[in-house]
């Protein structure tokens, strides 16, 4: 029983957030509540990490297959895209790696100056 | 053949996770830091799904209960950030600053672009909100009046992307703090990016996961700003 109950825990805080997301009027979709939720009842020790540990590890594990349908999705916006692919690749691929590197840098910059 | 594929109950599924399986199996032989098993499991379920002549509403018609466990599975996110709650509270400024910086760089980039190449105020906010997470980017792209299927599809490819390129980027630019590379990741590339963070290490997931929450807030409360000045 003990995957049973670890998956009705997740299941639940799952069903949590997106009663949140459905009666509050913020764009916040509910897994994002949800993460708070469980985020909140761990550190007040609600929750034992020991109740979810192992199927929110197997959950985490298989999380990159859970892409690949939104992923094949994009056959069929192809048609909306197909004019102009190259612009709106090139600027998701600059804005991706200036994002990625400004954000690491300056992070990594102001632990560097809090040690000192 | 055709006719049972499309009524099949199973085959989307099955196939999405075949395709992974196979991907995953093939990195262990080609040991090249540019082998992607994301990317080429999404080559791979695409080949096939077009090669058994099925449209996407049949193959999603079960790969669906896969994408159904991405709000559990994002959820589960909370545990790997709970077990570095050290990290987090000893760096929390750090990691603050890091994000914010990222979420300017992030729109502030597609707006000069966008301006660049002459888009429309619908175009520009079309891509607004490619680095976040697509639940809510799906919603800031619909409330401003982006294409809400562009936008889907550019949060996809965004954070694929950013999957694929993450360890490249963070060791020409020289970022080797676990927590910089984990806010870098999850910044720029949202959930998919982080599942590869959760790979490199956990501390890199951890904060990963935490940028996912902060950057996507953060762009929530900046983005009118920004289309109000385009």
């Amino acid at each position: 029983m003990k995957y049973l109950k670890q998956f009705g825990i997740i299941l639940g805080i799952s069903f949590i957030g997106e009663a949140l997301h459905h009666f509050l009027p913020l764009p916040v979709p509910g897994s994002i509540y949800g993460i708070v939720i469980l985020f909140v009842a761990l550190v007040s020790g609600v929750l034992k990490v020991d109740q979810i540990k192992e199927t929110s590890a197997f959950l985490i594990e298989i999380m990159p297959a859970m892409f690949i349908p939104a992923a094949v999705g994009l056959i069929d916006v192809w048609e909306l895209l197909e004019s102009k692919w190259p612009i709106y690749l090139l600027i998701i691929v600059v804005s991706t790696i200036l994002v990625m590197a400004i954000s690491g840098l300056i992070t990594q910059a102001v632990i560097r100056k809090e040690k000192q | 053949m055709k006719e049972f594929l499309s009524s099949s109950s199973y085959f989307g599924i099955f196939l999405s996770i075949f395709a992974y399986l196979i991907a995953v199996a093939f990195k262990k032989k080609i040991k090249s830091g540019l082998y992607n098993p994301l990317l080429v499991a999404i080559v791979l379920t695409i080949t096939i799904v077009l090669l058994c002549g099925m449209d996407y509403s049949t193959y999603n018609s079960s790969a669906r209960y896969l994408s159904f466990l991405l709000t559990p599975a994002t959820i589960c996110l909370a545990v790997p950030l709970y077990e570095q709650l050290d990290k987090l509270k000893a760096n929390y400024k750090a990691i603050l600053i890091g994000i914010f910086s990222g979420v300017i760089t992030s729109i502030g980039s597609i707006f000069l672009m966008s301006k660049v190449f002459g888009f429309t105020k619908k175009e520009f906010v079309t891509f607004l909100p490619k680095s976040i997470t697509t639940a809510i980017g799906l919603s800031v792209s619909e409330e401003l009046g982006g294409y809400v299927s562009i936008t889907v599809a550019a949060i996809i490819i965004t954070g694929v992307l950013g999957n694929i390129i993450c360890e490249m980027v963070l060791k020409v630019f020289g970022i080797r703090n676990r927590i910089a590379k984990g806010v870098a990741i999850g910044t720029a590339s949202h959930a998919i990016g982080t599942s590869k963070a959760l790979e490199i290490g956990e501390i890199e997931g951890a904060m990963s996961s935490l940028s996912i929450v902060t950057a996507g807030i953060i762009t929530v409360l900046l983005a009118e700003l920004f289309v109000g000045l385009y």
